[in-house]
Protein backbone atom coordinates (compact mmCIF):
# COMPACT_ATOMS: atom_id res chain seq x y z
CA UNK A 1 0.00 0.00 0.00
CA UNK A 2 2.21 2.76 -1.31
CA UNK A 3 1.36 6.26 -0.16
CA UNK A 4 -0.92 5.18 2.67
CA UNK A 5 -0.36 6.73 6.06
CA UNK A 6 0.06 4.84 9.31
CA UNK A 7 -0.75 5.96 12.82
CA UNK A 8 1.90 5.83 15.59
CA UNK A 9 0.05 2.74 16.91
CA UNK A 10 0.53 0.79 13.65
CA UNK A 11 3.15 -1.65 15.01
CA UNK A 12 0.75 -2.66 17.77
CA UNK A 13 -1.94 -3.52 15.22
CA UNK A 14 0.55 -5.53 13.25
CA UNK A 15 1.76 -7.37 16.36
CA UNK A 16 -1.86 -8.16 17.27
CA UNK A 17 -2.32 -9.66 13.77
CA UNK A 18 -5.13 -7.26 12.96
CA UNK A 19 -6.52 -7.38 9.45
CA UNK A 20 -5.46 -4.09 7.86
CA UNK A 21 -7.27 -2.13 5.17
CA UNK A 22 -6.97 1.19 3.41
CA UNK A 23 -9.37 3.71 4.95
CA UNK A 24 -9.33 7.24 3.55
CA UNK A 25 -5.63 6.94 2.75
CA UNK A 26 -4.75 5.31 6.08
CA UNK A 27 -3.67 1.74 6.67
CA UNK A 28 -5.98 0.87 9.55
CA UNK A 29 -7.10 -2.24 11.46
CA UNK A 30 -10.56 -3.38 10.30
CA UNK A 31 -10.73 -6.24 12.81
CA UNK A 32 -8.71 -8.14 15.40
CA UNK A 33 -10.76 -10.96 16.96
CA UNK A 34 -13.73 -10.51 14.61
CA UNK A 35 -16.26 -7.75 14.03
CA UNK A 36 -19.12 -9.33 15.98
CA UNK A 37 -17.04 -10.29 19.03
CA UNK A 38 -15.52 -6.80 19.09
CA UNK A 39 -18.95 -5.20 18.76
CA UNK A 40 -20.29 -7.13 21.76
CA UNK A 41 -17.16 -6.34 23.78
CA UNK A 42 -17.88 -2.61 23.44
CA UNK A 43 -21.59 -2.95 24.21
CA UNK A 44 -21.02 -5.18 27.26
CA UNK A 45 -17.54 -4.37 28.59
CA UNK A 46 -15.08 -2.03 26.91
CA UNK A 47 -13.06 -1.68 23.74
CA UNK A 48 -10.04 0.37 22.71
CA UNK A 49 -9.90 2.11 19.32
CA UNK A 50 -6.96 3.74 17.59
CA UNK A 51 -8.57 6.85 16.12
CA UNK A 52 -5.31 8.69 15.50
CA UNK A 53 -6.21 9.02 11.84
CA UNK A 54 -8.84 11.63 12.75
CA UNK A 55 -7.98 15.23 11.83
CA UNK A 56 -7.39 17.92 14.45
CA UNK A 57 -7.49 21.59 13.59
CA UNK A 58 -6.56 24.34 16.01
CA UNK A 59 -8.21 27.76 15.78
CA UNK A 60 -6.73 30.63 17.77
CA UNK A 61 -7.08 34.39 17.82
CA UNK A 62 -9.18 37.34 18.81
CA UNK A 63 -11.93 36.39 16.33
CA UNK A 64 -11.89 32.64 17.07
CA UNK A 65 -15.47 32.54 18.35
CA UNK A 66 -16.81 34.70 15.52
CA UNK A 67 -14.99 32.53 12.97
CA UNK A 68 -16.29 29.28 14.44
CA UNK A 69 -19.81 30.74 14.51
CA UNK A 70 -19.53 31.49 10.79
CA UNK A 71 -18.06 28.06 10.05
CA UNK A 72 -20.45 25.71 11.86
CA UNK A 73 -24.22 25.36 11.99
CA UNK A 74 -24.44 24.77 15.75
CA UNK A 75 -24.12 27.62 18.25
CA UNK A 76 -20.69 27.83 19.93
CA UNK A 77 -21.55 31.09 21.72
CA UNK A 78 -23.68 29.23 24.25
CA UNK A 79 -20.86 26.80 24.96
CA UNK A 80 -18.93 27.13 28.22
CA UNK A 81 -15.15 26.81 28.24
CA UNK A 82 -14.23 23.12 28.54
CA UNK A 83 -17.34 21.99 26.68
CA UNK A 84 -17.69 20.23 23.36
CA UNK A 85 -20.21 20.68 20.58
CA UNK A 86 -21.12 18.32 17.76
CA UNK A 87 -21.71 20.27 14.57
CA UNK A 88 -21.86 19.98 10.80
CA UNK A 89 -20.04 22.53 8.64
CA UNK A 90 -21.92 23.40 5.47
CA UNK A 91 -21.33 24.80 2.01
CA UNK A 92 -23.40 27.84 0.95
CA UNK A 93 -25.73 25.28 -0.74
CA UNK A 94 -26.51 23.71 2.64
CA UNK A 95 -24.64 20.53 1.66
CA UNK A 96 -22.23 19.21 4.26
CA UNK A 97 -18.46 19.81 4.17
CA UNK A 98 -17.96 17.55 7.18
CA UNK A 99 -19.21 16.89 10.68
CA UNK A 100 -17.00 17.71 13.62
CA UNK A 101 -16.49 17.96 17.34
CA UNK A 102 -15.74 21.52 18.44
CA UNK A 103 -13.81 21.79 21.70
CA UNK A 104 -13.97 25.22 23.33
CA UNK A 105 -10.89 26.13 25.38
CA UNK A 106 -12.09 29.74 25.52
CA UNK A 107 -13.50 32.34 23.13
CA UNK A 108 -10.05 32.73 21.54
CA UNK A 109 -9.13 29.06 21.20
CA UNK A 110 -11.08 26.18 19.67
CA UNK A 111 -9.91 22.68 18.78
CA UNK A 112 -11.88 21.02 15.99
CA UNK A 113 -11.81 17.28 15.35
CA UNK A 114 -12.81 16.17 11.84
CA UNK A 115 -12.99 13.00 9.77
CA UNK A 116 -9.69 11.49 8.62
CA UNK A 117 -10.67 11.29 4.97
CA UNK A 118 -11.82 14.93 4.97
CA UNK A 119 -9.06 16.50 7.06
CA UNK A 120 -7.13 18.12 4.17
CA UNK A 121 -10.32 19.32 2.47
CA UNK A 122 -11.66 20.70 5.76
CA UNK A 123 -8.42 22.49 6.53
CA UNK A 124 -8.40 24.15 3.09
CA UNK A 125 -12.07 25.08 3.55
CA UNK A 126 -11.41 26.62 6.95
CA UNK A 127 -8.42 28.62 5.67
CA UNK A 128 -10.65 29.99 2.91
CA UNK A 129 -13.37 30.98 5.39
CA UNK A 130 -10.82 32.49 7.81
CA UNK A 131 -9.71 35.24 5.43
CA UNK A 132 -11.84 37.97 6.99
CA UNK A 133 -11.16 36.98 10.57
CA UNK A 134 -8.29 37.64 12.93
CA UNK A 135 -7.51 33.98 13.53
CA UNK A 136 -4.80 31.44 12.83
CA UNK A 137 -5.97 28.03 11.66
CA UNK A 138 -3.49 25.16 11.99
CA UNK A 139 -3.77 21.56 10.90
CA UNK A 140 -2.27 19.83 13.94
CA UNK A 141 -3.40 16.31 13.01
CA UNK A 142 0.16 14.92 13.11
CA UNK A 143 0.70 16.18 16.65
CA UNK A 144 -1.84 13.86 18.23
CA UNK A 145 -2.48 10.25 18.90
CA UNK A 146 -6.16 9.75 19.65
CA UNK A 147 -7.35 6.65 21.51
CA UNK A 148 -11.00 5.95 22.28
CA UNK A 149 -11.93 3.72 25.21
CA UNK A 150 -15.63 2.92 24.88
CA UNK A 151 -18.09 0.78 26.76
CA UNK A 152 -19.80 0.51 30.15
CA UNK A 153 -16.49 -0.31 31.91
CA UNK A 154 -14.51 2.52 30.26
CA UNK A 155 -14.51 4.81 33.30
CA UNK A 156 -13.60 2.05 35.76
CA UNK A 157 -10.67 0.94 33.63
CA UNK A 158 -9.28 4.37 32.76
CA UNK A 159 -9.60 5.59 36.36
CA UNK A 160 -6.91 3.06 37.38
CA UNK A 161 -4.20 5.00 35.57
CA UNK A 162 -5.17 8.61 36.18
CA UNK A 163 -5.52 10.96 39.16
CA UNK A 164 -8.11 12.97 37.26
CA UNK A 165 -11.55 12.29 38.73
CA UNK A 166 -13.23 10.93 35.63
CA UNK A 167 -16.69 10.96 37.21
CA UNK A 168 -16.46 14.78 37.12
CA UNK A 169 -16.00 14.82 33.35
CA UNK A 170 -19.58 14.89 32.17
CA UNK A 171 -20.71 13.91 28.67
CA UNK A 172 -19.36 16.27 25.99
CA UNK A 173 -16.84 18.02 28.23
CA UNK A 174 -13.05 17.75 28.41
CA UNK A 175 -10.13 18.40 30.70
CA UNK A 176 -6.36 18.00 30.77
CA UNK A 177 -4.45 15.62 32.98
CA UNK A 178 -1.99 12.77 33.10
CA UNK A 179 -2.95 9.25 32.10
CA UNK A 180 -0.24 6.73 33.00
CA UNK A 181 2.03 9.75 33.51
CA UNK A 182 1.41 11.01 29.98
CA UNK A 183 -0.03 14.52 29.52
CA UNK A 184 -3.42 14.13 27.81
CA UNK A 185 -6.58 15.87 26.75
CA UNK A 186 -9.39 13.68 28.08
CA UNK A 187 -12.91 14.07 26.72
CA UNK A 188 -16.06 12.17 27.48
CA UNK A 189 -17.11 11.58 23.90
CA UNK A 190 -17.29 8.72 21.44
CA UNK A 191 -18.78 7.22 18.32
CA UNK A 192 -20.32 3.98 19.55
CA UNK A 193 -23.51 4.81 21.43
CA UNK A 194 -21.78 3.79 24.68
CA UNK A 195 -20.24 5.78 27.49
CA UNK A 196 -16.53 6.35 27.06
CA UNK A 197 -13.56 8.62 26.64
CA UNK A 198 -11.39 9.93 23.87
CA UNK A 199 -7.84 10.60 24.97
CA UNK A 200 -5.40 12.74 22.98
CA UNK A 201 -1.65 12.69 23.59
CA UNK A 202 1.65 13.37 21.83
CA UNK A 203 2.52 10.70 19.20
CA UNK A 204 5.59 9.44 21.06
CA UNK A 205 3.45 8.28 24.00
CA UNK A 206 0.80 6.60 21.90
CA UNK A 207 2.04 3.03 21.98
CA UNK A 208 2.75 3.17 25.73
CA UNK A 209 -0.81 4.31 26.43
CA UNK A 210 -2.33 1.78 24.02
CA UNK A 211 -0.51 -1.11 25.68
CA UNK A 212 -1.17 0.14 29.20
CA UNK A 213 -4.94 0.41 28.70
CA UNK A 214 -5.15 -3.08 27.19
CA UNK A 215 -3.03 -4.43 30.05
CA UNK A 216 -4.94 -2.87 32.94
CA UNK A 217 -8.30 -3.64 31.32
CA UNK A 218 -7.51 -7.22 30.35
CA UNK A 219 -9.21 -8.74 33.41
CA UNK A 220 -12.36 -6.73 32.55
CA UNK A 221 -12.39 -8.05 29.01
CA UNK A 222 -11.19 -4.90 27.24
CA UNK A 223 -10.01 -5.62 23.72
CA UNK A 224 -8.76 -3.69 20.68
CA UNK A 225 -11.54 -2.80 18.23
CA UNK A 226 -11.20 -2.28 14.49
CA UNK A 227 -13.04 -0.10 12.02
CA UNK A 228 -15.50 -2.90 11.21
CA UNK A 229 -17.09 -2.85 14.66
CA UNK A 230 -16.67 0.93 14.87
CA UNK A 231 -19.02 1.11 11.89
CA UNK A 232 -21.64 -1.34 13.20
CA UNK A 233 -21.58 0.35 16.63
CA UNK A 234 -22.05 3.86 15.30
CA UNK A 235 -24.67 2.68 12.81
CA UNK A 236 -26.88 1.04 15.47
CA UNK A 237 -26.76 4.27 17.47
CA UNK A 238 -27.69 6.27 14.33
CA UNK A 239 -24.47 8.26 14.48
CA UNK A 240 -24.00 9.51 10.91
CA UNK A 241 -20.91 8.81 8.82
CA UNK A 242 -19.59 11.19 6.19
CA UNK A 243 -19.81 9.54 2.78
CA UNK A 244 -22.86 7.55 3.94
CA UNK A 245 -25.50 9.63 5.73
CA UNK A 246 -23.62 12.90 5.17
CA UNK A 247 -22.19 14.47 2.04
CA UNK A 248 -21.91 17.58 -0.12
CA UNK A 249 -25.25 16.71 -1.75
CA UNK A 250 -27.08 16.09 1.53
CA UNK A 251 -28.13 18.80 3.99
CA UNK A 252 -28.12 18.30 7.77
CA UNK A 253 -31.91 18.78 7.76
CA UNK A 254 -32.29 15.81 5.41
CA UNK A 255 -29.75 13.71 7.31
CA UNK A 256 -31.75 13.95 10.53
CA UNK A 257 -29.24 16.16 12.34
CA UNK A 258 -31.30 19.35 12.09
CA UNK A 259 -31.06 19.66 15.87
CA UNK A 260 -27.47 20.78 15.33
CA UNK A 261 -28.49 23.56 12.92
CA UNK A 262 -29.33 26.73 14.82
CA UNK A 263 -31.16 28.95 12.38
CA UNK A 264 -31.78 31.52 15.13
CA UNK A 265 -28.09 32.37 15.55
CA UNK A 266 -26.18 34.99 13.51
CA UNK A 267 -25.16 34.28 9.92
CA UNK A 268 -23.18 31.17 9.06
CA UNK A 269 -22.18 29.45 5.84
CA UNK A 270 -25.24 27.69 4.43
CA UNK A 271 -27.78 29.49 6.63
CA UNK A 272 -29.83 31.03 3.79
CA UNK A 273 -30.09 27.72 1.92
CA UNK A 274 -31.02 25.77 5.05
CA UNK A 275 -33.56 28.42 6.09
CA UNK A 276 -35.17 28.17 2.65
CA UNK A 277 -35.18 24.38 2.72
CA UNK A 278 -36.84 24.42 6.11
CA UNK A 279 -39.53 26.85 4.91
CA UNK A 280 -40.21 24.95 1.70
CA UNK A 281 -40.12 21.54 3.33
CA UNK A 282 -37.21 19.12 3.45
CA UNK A 283 -37.37 16.98 0.28
CA UNK A 284 -35.72 13.86 1.70
CA UNK A 285 -35.63 12.22 5.08
CA UNK A 286 -33.38 9.65 6.73
CA UNK A 287 -35.37 6.61 7.85
CA UNK A 288 -34.62 3.36 9.61
CA UNK A 289 -35.31 0.14 7.71
CA UNK A 290 -35.71 -3.42 8.83
CA UNK A 291 -35.45 -6.13 6.21
CA UNK A 292 -38.67 -8.08 5.76
CA UNK A 293 -37.33 -10.27 2.94
CA UNK A 294 -34.03 -12.13 3.07
CA UNK A 295 -31.02 -9.94 2.38
CA UNK A 296 -28.76 -7.21 3.66
CA UNK A 297 -29.24 -3.67 2.38
CA UNK A 298 -25.85 -2.12 1.69
CA UNK A 299 -24.75 1.48 1.22
CA UNK A 300 -25.92 2.99 -2.11
CA UNK A 301 -28.42 0.23 -2.98
CA UNK A 302 -31.48 1.91 -4.59
CA UNK A 303 -34.78 2.08 -2.72
CA UNK A 304 -38.02 1.75 -4.68
CA UNK A 305 -41.75 2.02 -4.08
CA UNK A 306 -44.06 0.47 -6.68
CA UNK A 307 -41.15 0.24 -9.11
CA UNK A 308 -40.22 3.91 -8.79
CA UNK A 309 -36.89 4.98 -7.30
CA UNK A 310 -37.49 6.99 -4.11
CA UNK A 311 -34.04 7.08 -2.53
CA UNK A 312 -31.05 5.00 -1.55
CA UNK A 313 -29.51 3.11 1.35
CA UNK A 314 -26.91 5.18 3.24
CA UNK A 315 -25.72 2.41 5.61
CA UNK A 316 -26.87 -1.15 6.05
CA UNK A 317 -25.64 -4.15 7.94
CA UNK A 318 -26.38 -7.11 10.07
CA UNK A 319 -26.90 -5.61 13.53
CA UNK A 320 -25.03 -7.69 16.11
CA UNK A 321 -26.97 -6.17 19.03
CA UNK A 322 -30.44 -6.60 17.50
CA UNK A 323 -29.56 -9.77 15.59
CA UNK A 324 -31.42 -8.39 12.54
CA UNK A 325 -30.58 -6.94 9.15
CA UNK A 326 -31.24 -3.21 9.31
CA UNK A 327 -30.40 -0.11 7.32
CA UNK A 328 -30.61 3.66 7.13
CA UNK A 329 -32.03 5.12 3.95
CA UNK A 330 -32.51 8.60 2.53
CA UNK A 331 -35.93 8.71 0.87
CA UNK A 332 -38.59 11.14 -0.34
CA UNK A 333 -40.10 12.82 2.73
CA UNK A 334 -43.69 12.21 1.65
CA UNK A 335 -43.03 8.46 1.65
CA UNK A 336 -41.21 8.37 4.99
CA UNK A 337 -44.10 6.79 6.88
CA UNK A 338 -43.31 4.41 9.72
CA UNK A 339 -44.63 0.91 9.14
CA UNK A 340 -44.74 1.31 5.35
CA UNK A 341 -42.98 -1.28 3.24
CA UNK A 342 -40.61 -0.45 0.39
CA UNK A 343 -38.20 -2.36 -1.83
CA UNK A 344 -34.44 -2.51 -1.46
CA UNK A 345 -32.87 -3.32 -4.84
CA UNK A 346 -30.28 -5.98 -4.02
CA UNK A 347 -28.39 -6.90 -7.19
CA UNK A 348 -31.45 -5.99 -9.31
CA UNK A 349 -33.80 -8.00 -7.12
CA UNK A 350 -36.50 -6.24 -5.06
CA UNK A 351 -36.38 -7.28 -1.40
CA UNK A 352 -38.94 -5.84 1.01
CA UNK A 353 -38.02 -3.68 3.99
CA UNK A 354 -40.18 -1.92 6.55
CA UNK A 355 -39.71 1.67 7.76
CA UNK A 356 -38.95 1.66 11.49
CA UNK A 357 -37.58 4.25 13.98
CA UNK A 358 -33.97 4.93 13.02
CA UNK A 359 -32.50 4.98 16.51
CA UNK A 360 -31.93 1.23 16.53
CA UNK A 361 -30.00 1.13 19.78
CA UNK A 362 -29.97 3.32 22.86
CA UNK A 363 -27.95 2.36 25.88
CA UNK A 364 -30.02 1.48 28.92
CA UNK B 1 -6.35 -28.67 7.30
CA UNK B 2 -7.96 -28.74 3.85
CA UNK B 3 -9.47 -32.21 3.29
CA UNK B 4 -7.47 -34.17 0.68
CA UNK B 5 -10.60 -35.71 -0.87
CA UNK B 6 -11.85 -32.28 -2.04
CA UNK B 7 -10.97 -30.18 -5.10
CA UNK B 8 -10.31 -26.44 -4.84
CA UNK B 9 -10.52 -23.37 -7.08
CA UNK B 10 -8.82 -19.96 -7.03
CA UNK B 11 -12.02 -18.38 -5.65
CA UNK B 12 -11.37 -20.34 -2.43
CA UNK B 13 -14.26 -22.70 -2.93
CA UNK B 14 -14.26 -26.46 -2.77
CA UNK B 15 -16.05 -29.28 -4.57
CA UNK B 16 -16.58 -32.73 -3.07
CA UNK B 17 -17.43 -35.53 -5.49
CA UNK B 18 -19.60 -38.55 -4.75
CA UNK B 19 -20.58 -40.31 -7.96
CA UNK B 20 -22.11 -37.58 -10.10
CA UNK B 21 -23.19 -35.51 -7.06
CA UNK B 22 -20.89 -32.56 -6.29
CA UNK B 23 -21.01 -30.69 -2.98
CA UNK B 24 -20.05 -26.99 -3.05
CA UNK B 25 -18.71 -24.92 -0.18
CA UNK B 26 -16.17 -22.24 0.72
CA UNK B 27 -12.75 -23.05 2.15
CA UNK B 28 -11.41 -22.39 5.60
CA UNK B 29 -9.15 -19.73 4.13
CA UNK B 30 -12.20 -18.06 2.54
CA UNK B 31 -14.12 -17.91 5.80
CA UNK B 32 -11.05 -16.55 7.60
CA UNK B 33 -10.61 -13.73 5.12
CA UNK B 34 -14.33 -12.94 5.02
CA UNK B 35 -14.72 -12.78 8.78
CA UNK B 36 -18.08 -13.35 10.49
CA UNK B 37 -20.51 -14.67 7.87
CA UNK B 38 -23.95 -13.14 8.51
CA UNK B 39 -25.94 -13.96 5.37
CA UNK B 40 -26.04 -16.68 2.72
CA UNK B 41 -28.18 -16.71 -0.40
CA UNK B 42 -28.53 -20.02 -2.25
CA UNK B 43 -30.60 -21.24 -5.21
CA UNK B 44 -33.68 -23.37 -4.60
CA UNK B 45 -33.68 -27.12 -4.98
CA UNK B 46 -34.33 -27.99 -8.60
CA UNK B 47 -32.66 -24.84 -9.96
CA UNK B 48 -29.80 -25.22 -12.42
CA UNK B 49 -26.32 -23.81 -11.95
CA UNK B 50 -23.64 -23.19 -14.56
CA UNK B 51 -19.93 -23.92 -14.17
CA UNK B 52 -17.94 -20.74 -13.63
CA UNK B 53 -21.08 -18.68 -12.94
CA UNK B 54 -22.35 -17.27 -9.67
CA UNK B 55 -25.01 -19.36 -7.93
CA UNK B 56 -25.40 -17.26 -4.78
CA UNK B 57 -23.72 -14.94 -2.33
CA UNK B 58 -21.98 -15.15 1.01
CA UNK B 59 -21.96 -11.95 3.04
CA UNK B 60 -19.85 -11.07 6.05
CA UNK B 61 -20.46 -7.97 8.15
CA UNK B 62 -18.43 -5.90 5.71
CA UNK B 63 -18.25 -7.78 2.42
CA UNK B 64 -20.45 -9.38 -0.22
CA UNK B 65 -18.90 -12.31 -2.17
CA UNK B 66 -20.31 -14.20 -5.12
CA UNK B 67 -19.97 -17.96 -4.99
CA UNK B 68 -19.15 -19.79 -8.24
CA UNK B 69 -20.35 -23.17 -9.42
CA UNK B 70 -17.58 -25.68 -10.15
CA UNK B 71 -19.77 -27.78 -12.45
CA UNK B 72 -23.04 -27.32 -14.31
CA UNK B 73 -26.11 -29.22 -13.25
CA UNK B 74 -29.28 -29.37 -11.20
CA UNK B 75 -29.40 -28.48 -7.50
CA UNK B 76 -30.52 -31.63 -5.70
CA UNK B 77 -30.03 -30.50 -2.12
CA UNK B 78 -29.67 -27.13 -0.35
CA UNK B 79 -28.18 -26.80 3.11
CA UNK B 80 -31.08 -24.83 4.59
CA UNK B 81 -29.36 -24.91 7.97
CA UNK B 82 -26.78 -22.33 6.84
CA UNK B 83 -29.57 -19.97 5.76
CA UNK B 84 -30.61 -19.65 9.39
CA UNK B 85 -27.15 -20.12 10.91
CA UNK B 86 -24.65 -18.59 8.46
CA UNK B 87 -21.92 -18.75 11.13
CA UNK B 88 -21.66 -22.48 10.33
CA UNK B 89 -19.51 -21.36 7.40
CA UNK B 90 -17.04 -19.97 9.94
CA UNK B 91 -17.16 -22.78 12.46
CA UNK B 92 -17.32 -25.80 10.13
CA UNK B 93 -16.78 -24.86 6.46
CA UNK B 94 -16.04 -28.45 5.33
CA UNK B 95 -18.72 -30.06 7.48
CA UNK B 96 -22.01 -28.49 8.51
CA UNK B 97 -21.16 -25.36 6.54
CA UNK B 98 -21.50 -26.95 3.08
CA UNK B 99 -23.78 -25.03 0.70
CA UNK B 100 -25.46 -27.05 -2.08
CA UNK B 101 -25.31 -30.43 -3.81
CA UNK B 102 -25.46 -30.51 -7.59
CA UNK B 103 -26.16 -33.39 -9.93
CA UNK B 104 -23.40 -32.73 -12.44
CA UNK B 105 -24.05 -32.78 -16.19
CA UNK B 106 -20.35 -33.27 -16.73
CA UNK B 107 -17.57 -33.81 -14.17
CA UNK B 108 -14.71 -32.71 -16.44
CA UNK B 109 -14.46 -29.10 -15.08
CA UNK B 110 -13.23 -30.67 -11.83
CA UNK B 111 -10.07 -31.85 -13.60
CA UNK B 112 -8.75 -28.29 -13.78
CA UNK B 113 -9.28 -27.73 -10.03
CA UNK B 114 -6.49 -27.96 -7.46
CA UNK B 115 -5.70 -30.73 -5.00
CA UNK B 116 -5.44 -29.85 -1.29
CA UNK B 117 -1.63 -29.57 -1.58
CA UNK B 118 -1.81 -27.40 -4.68
CA UNK B 119 -4.44 -25.21 -3.02
CA UNK B 120 -2.33 -24.71 0.10
CA UNK B 121 0.60 -23.65 -2.10
CA UNK B 122 -1.72 -21.27 -3.95
CA UNK B 123 -2.92 -19.69 -0.69
CA UNK B 124 0.69 -19.26 0.44
CA UNK B 125 1.65 -17.43 -2.78
CA UNK B 126 -1.47 -15.23 -2.58
CA UNK B 127 -0.54 -14.05 0.88
CA UNK B 128 2.73 -12.55 -0.39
Amino acid sequence: MIGTKRTPIYEEHQAAKAKLIDFGGWEMPVQYAGVIAEHHAVRNKAGLFDTSHMGEIDVRGKDALAFVQMLITNDASKLHDGKILYSPMCYPTGGIVDDSLVYRYDTEHFFIVVNASNADKDYAWMLEQAKNFEVTVDNVSDQYVQLALQGPLAETILQRITQVDLSKIIYYTFTHGEVDGVPCLISRTGYTGEDGFEVYCAPEFGRQLWRKILEIGASDGVQPIGLGARDTLRFEARLPLYGNELGAEITPLEAGIGFFVKLDKEDFVGKAALQLQKEQGVPRKLVGLEMVGRGIARSHYPLQKDGEEIGFVTSGSFSPTLNKNIALGLIRSDLAVQGDVLDVMIRDKAVQAKIIPSLFYKRG
Amino acid sequence: MNPVELKYNKEHEYAGVNGNIVTFGITNHAQESLGDVVFVELPDEGATVTAGKSYGTVESVKAVSDIMASVSGKVVEVNTQVLDAPDLLNSDPYGEGWLIKVEADDLSPLETMMSADEYEAFVATEEH
